[in-house]
């Protein structure tokens, strides 16, 4: 019965988009955008939920002294902390909210994501391995791209970029379209399978 | 606090559906935008291809369906997983729960977990949004109970782990490292972090599956994975590990809608060369 009842929200929710999308009425496009708005409040409000789950399990952890606990009870301060200090002092400028976010979080963030270039080298040369014919393409595609690109390449032969470019513009595009096409395609028969309710495993 | 959630959406249809009335007592104009009309054609068509498919999967017609290795290979992942006694990890993308793509991993969540419980297996799903921990958990406790291994069930499975995309790589990371999954799958919509978790997870020996529909992010699993799904096999994937007639009635559908497309851009690209037709073609996908 409840999932029947999901699946009818579910129904509705999507027939009233549709119909809003086709629709040059002001009524039924406000009905649709005050939907929007309330999946952004009820995502908002769910926020606790995450608080909730973070807690409870780092807070077990470190009850029972598990591996690395340690590392959990920072995480627990932090969040603590963190929550502490936006509802007493605001999230502005030159609070203690943000000099966290500026010298602690912002920073650690940076990390995390230079260390995208040392593994962008380790997939490269992973990839680039000439051991079949498809590698040995992909290899010389990948050096006539990245040497198209850069001054180093131009300066070898004046010609590269333009060939870089034509690589681009349509091997490239035709092969990235037709997976757009296709996953279009896929996520409009998901969109359906979802509305009809044959799909409801996401509900579980 | 899920009933207040649905209290809350809930509330919302009363609000939306006062405001719903004052705008139509205010201004009345058309039902329909004539504008969009090409839109509606394709649409009822494809519903209707869909729709024929899934009557005739009803009357028990059988599809075939080509394999798809990386899906063949999740079973072969949790066998493997149950072997080294470790978990299996999965995450369902870092969008929001209003992306299909996250449901579409959710979906082929709900069949792993099924998978998992039937082999006893540990599972991991660290989740972006507080949103989709909530359905990720439904979709666990679905997929245990289904298998008959309700009481093997545990909430904490799906974690939410952080809601700042470097923060949930390092968080993820950090069970890559802790708890060394011997299978990573990564179903969903991802971003920069895609090969950050990807090659985290070859260099810990992982064996790894991966779909999504991001075009961009596909090189990076492609080569950091054993397995990845490309666009469409994301979203078939739910109905390829459940065989069940309707899923694949409406996959079957959606590749004759796919030969339809392919004949249109044939006749667009000869009608266009050739000057003629008056840009039928192109004014049929042109959206206003």
């Amino acid at each position: 019965m409840r999932t029947q009842i999901n699946a009818a929200i579910a129904f509705l929710s999507g027939f009233i988009m549709i119909l809003a999308f086709f629709s040059a009425n002001p009524g039924i496009v406000n009905f649709s955008q005050n939907f929007l708005t309330w999946v952004t409040i009820v995502g908002g409000i769910s926020l606790l939920l995450g608080i909730v789950s973070i807690l409870k399990v780092n807070l077990k952890a470190i009850q029972e002294k598990g591996k690395d606990w340690i590392f959990k009870l920072v995480l627990v301060l932090f969040v603590l902390g963190m929550s502490v200090c936006g509802i007493i002092w605001g999230i502005q400028e030159k609070t203690p909210f943000d000099w966290f976010f500026q010298n602690i979080q912002s920073p650690m963030m940076s990390t995390m994501f230079s260390i995208l270039a040392f593994f962008i080298a380790s997939a490269a040369y992973r990839a680039f391995r000439a051991r079949t014919l498809e590698a040995t393409i992909l290899l010389i595609t990948a050096i006539i791209v990245m040497l198209g690109r850069t001054p180093l390449g131009q300066a070898m032969w004046d010609r590269l970029p333009s060939y870089a470019d034509w690589i681009m513009a349509y091997p490239n595009l035709a092969v990235q379209r037709g997976i757009i096409i296709g996953a279009a395609l896929g996520a409009a028969a998901m969109s359906l399978r979802i509305l009809l309710g044959i799909e409801r495993t996401y509900m579980g | 606090m899920k009933k207040r959630v649905v209290l809350l959406f809930l509330a919302s249809v009363v609000f939306s559906f006062t405001d719903f009335k004052s705008a139509f007592a205010a201004e009345s104009t058309s039902l329909f935008r004539a504008d969009r009309i090409n839109i509606l054609v394709l649409f009822i068509i494809f519903c209707a291809v869909v729709l024929l498919y899934i009557r005739s999967a009803r009357k028990g017609k059988e599809f075939f369906i080509r394999k798809i290795n990386g899906l063949e290979a999740i079973e072969e992942g949790v066998g493997r997983a149950t072997e080294m006694g470790r978990p299996v990890l999965f995450i369902p993308g870092i969008d929001e729960l209003d992306e299909i793509q996250t449901i579409a991993g959710l979906s082929i969540l709900s069949r792993v977990a099924k998978i998992t419980a039937q082999y006893s297996t540990p599972l991991m799903v660290p989740v972006y949004y507080p949103l989709v921990l909530a359905a990720a958990q439904e979709s666990i406790k679905g997929a245990y109970l289904d298998a008959g291994k309700g009481d093997d069930y545990d909430p904490e499975m799906a974690q939410y782990v952080a809601g700042e995309q470097f923060a949930f790589v390092a968080a993820v990371h950090g069970i890559m490292h802790r708890d060394k999954p011997a299978t990573n799958v990564y179903m969903g919509s991802f971003y920069a972090e895609s090969l950050l978790l990807a090659e985290e997870g070859q260099a810990s020996g992982a064996i790894q599956i991966a779909g999504t529909a991001n075009p961009e992010q596909l090189p990076f699993f492609i080569a950091a994975c054993d397995y990845t799904l490309m666009g469409e096999e994301l979203f078939a994937a739910g109905s390829y590990l459940s065989k069940e007639p309707l899923m694949l009635g409406s996959l079957k559908g959606q590749d004759w809608m796919k030969v339809f497309l392919v004949i249109c851009i044939l006749l667009g690209v000869l009608f266009e060369t050739l000057h003629i037709g008056g840009g039928f073609f192109y004014k049929l996908f042109i959206e206003h």
